[in-house]
């Protein structure tokens, strides 16, 4: 075994009875267990491979800031800009959340450093520096991340084109993790306010990958839960019902005796697809969040309004002022108004006795596919046309003029429009049919319940498309 | 078996509508082709007019005029680009024979939100859009199939 598998806290398993233990038959129908897959065992099971990966990735990020604080201002010519809002978003958006959930948290460079100090080592428990305090109640769901995401989109158009404001914003991340780290027990930074880990956290849900309990009487009669004891996230596998916690670290797979933990490829979809007996209203903000923001992004990014564009961008003006008061209205009241106004008319026409939060929160699990097909398509209408300055900035990183890879003096631009938008048009056709499917199940199939909302799914694909293809 | 044969003559009624909605040609409005010439101003991510429309065949002529730094102008779709110096104007002339809504993108890099300068071009009807339109609401009835009253 690895020194990296050595971990104190984690029970030894033979390899014999690791050999036993693989060929127990599959979990559930359905599915299949990745983990039981021979020539994938290996790696999710040593944490050498995702180390190398997250250490790489953090070399990316600590380079990301570098790059942004001291690199060229010209956006497009710098690596902390294309590299991040062009690379890694779309990698994000198109690989990460809609193939394996919240993948792309397992691989997240920004809370190791603060983790390595929380616990006083990087591969050992050591005498840390935390102080390991719980995370407050109140403080607790996705309200936080939501919230934070808005206040990105407010200042997106600087985010996203300035690299000086894209490395500081980094930075922050960076200390404010570390900071939550020395501070709050776990991974309290990306639990509780990291924005990506908001998105990933809804849209994991219809993603075809899911870590389980295979078999909850086992983990009963195990009194020493190591696989409590060794999650960065502080989660107990054994309660998990969707996939909006688990960061998909794998470290419970690593560290349970029984190898009673799957890490399944299943059909998409399949959670969303059952009513929920508690509502979470603030998965349902985060849900109408993300598609109230990706509304606004096209706009400003997509749209040929340069008016609106210069608002955006210019923090602290009037003009941006009116642009904050526009994003905000959109976020917090129109679109939510109308997606509570279909629920609750879902409700009257039906004169079902439910409670309306729960309904609210119920029924905007169907509004997961159509958002997150509404990022795809946003993602392919500006990474596809400038997917050659990926190649352009790893070239020239800093825009300093350097020519590491001699590609010639011309920027690769793909003739990808009529591609480009069949695409864009054909992911929001899958997301508004994916959303109405699951609507027809969350409603039992009531037409009165299930029409406000669809006709709600419908009116928000018309928008996104004239604002895509349009 | 008849559970399933009613649910395999839906898929087919639903294939066959939205094949017909993707192939079924549009009705086009015979125009005689004309020459067009459109002043664009050019300046801080904003072309003015920031839309410009044509009907299939037109020929086209731009008059980029940028009025603060150095702007361009490419059409996706089109293999063509014109740059302006400040103060000074460039001409494009083309034909528009491609049809449907195509952005047009600054050059030359000139600001933050240079990435994002799009204006666009409709020639004729943009039957992309009003096709993905119609399947919308076909695809909102193929999911609703199962409701009850």
């Amino acid at each position: 075994m690895s020194a990296l598998q050595e971990a104190p806290w984690i029970e030894k398993v033979s390899e014999a009875q690791d050999a036993v233990l693989m060929r127990r038959g599959p979990v559930s129908s359905g599915r299949v267990n990745l983990f039981r897959i021979a020539w994938l065992r290996p790696l999710f099971k040593s944490r050498w491979p995702q180390f190398v990966l997250r250490a790489l990735m953090l070399a990316g990020f600590v380079f990301a800031i570098l790059a942004g604080l001291f690199g060229s201002v010209v956006g497009s010519h710098n690596f902390a800009i294309i590299f991040v809002w062009i690379a890694w978003w779309s990698a994000f958006k198109l690989v990460f959340v809609p193939l394996g959930g919240r993948s792309w948290c397992s691989i997240c460079p920004i809370p190791l450093p603060g983790e390595w100090l929380q616990r006083g080592g990087i591969f050992h428990n050591g005498s840390g520096l935390g102080k390991n305090l719980r995370w407050p109640k109140r403080l607790k769901g996705a309200w936080l991340q939501a919230g934070i995401f808005m206040m990105i989109g407010l200042f997106s158009a600087l985010t996203l084109t300035d690299p000086r404001v894209t490395g500081w914003v980094f930075l922050a991340i960076f200390v404010a993790a570390i900071a939550l780290s020395l501070v709050f027990e776990k991974r309290a930074f990306c639990t509780h306010l990291c924005p990506i880990g908001g998105i990933s956290s809804i849209y994991a849900k219809p993603a075809p990958v899911e870590l389980r309990v295979i078999d909850t009487d086992i983990c009963a009669g195990h009194a020493q839960k190591t696989c409590y004891q060794a999650c960065p996230w502080g989660l107990y596998p054994v309660a998990f019902r969707d996939n909006t916690s688990c960061g998909l670290c794998m470290e419970c797979l690593r560290a349970c005796p029984e190898d009673n933990l799957a890490l399944n490829l299943r059909p998409f979809g399949v959670e969303l697809e059952k009513p929920k007996a508690t509502g979470r209203l603030d998965e349902a903000f985060m849900s109408l969040v993300m598609l109230a923001s990706v509304l606004a992004f096209a706009a400003v990014f997509i749209g040929p309004w340069g008016w609106l564009k210069s608002a955006a961008l210019e923090v602290g003006s009037i003009s941006w002022t009116g642009y904050a008061a526009g994003f905000l209205t959109l976020n917090l009241f129109v679109v939510p108004g109308l997606f509570w106004l279909a629920v609750w008319a879902g409700l009257k026409f039906t004169q079902v006795k439910f409670s309306f939060k729960r309904e609210v929160a119920n029924l905007s699990q169907a509004l997961l596919p159509l958002g997150l097909m509404a990022w795809i398509a946003f993602t392919i209408s500006f990474a596809l046309p400038k997917a050659g300055t990926v190649l352009w900035v790893i070239n020239d990183p800093l825009g300093w003029g350097w020519n590491l890879l001699r590609p010639g003096s011309e920027v690769w631009s793909p003739e990808v429009t009529m591609l480009s938008s069949l695409l864009q048009a054909g992911f929001v056709l899958i997301g508004l049919f994916w959303s109405s499917k699951v609507v027809n199940r969350l409603t039992g199939a009531s037409f009165r319940r299930a029409v406000p909302v669809l006709l709600f799914c419908l009116l928000f694909s018309l928008v996104i498309l004239w604002l895509l293809v349009g | 078996m008849a559970i399933k044969s009613v649910k395999w003559k839906r898929v087919l009624i639903v294939l066959g509508l939205g094949l017909a909605v993707w192939f079924i040609p549009f009705p086009a409005h015979a125009t005689t082709p004309a020459e067009h010439t459109f002043q664009v101003n050019a300046s801080r991510f904003e072309y003015s007019p920031n839309t410009i429309t044509v009907n299939p065949g037109d020929t086209i002529t731009i008059e980029l005029t940028s009025t603060d730094v150095v702007h361009g102008l490419s059409i996706d779709g089109y293999d063509l680009a014109v740059t302006a110096d400040p103060g000074q104007t460039a001409r494009l002339t083309f034909k528009a024979d491609q049809q449907g809504s195509f952005r047009f993108r600054c050059t030359a890099s000139c600001g933050n939100m240079h990435p994002f300068m799009i204006g666009k071009l409709e020639v004729g009807q943009n039957i992309l859009f009003w096709r993905a339109v119609l399947l919308s609401v076909l695809t909102l009835v193929a999911g609703m199939w199962k409701f009850k009253s």
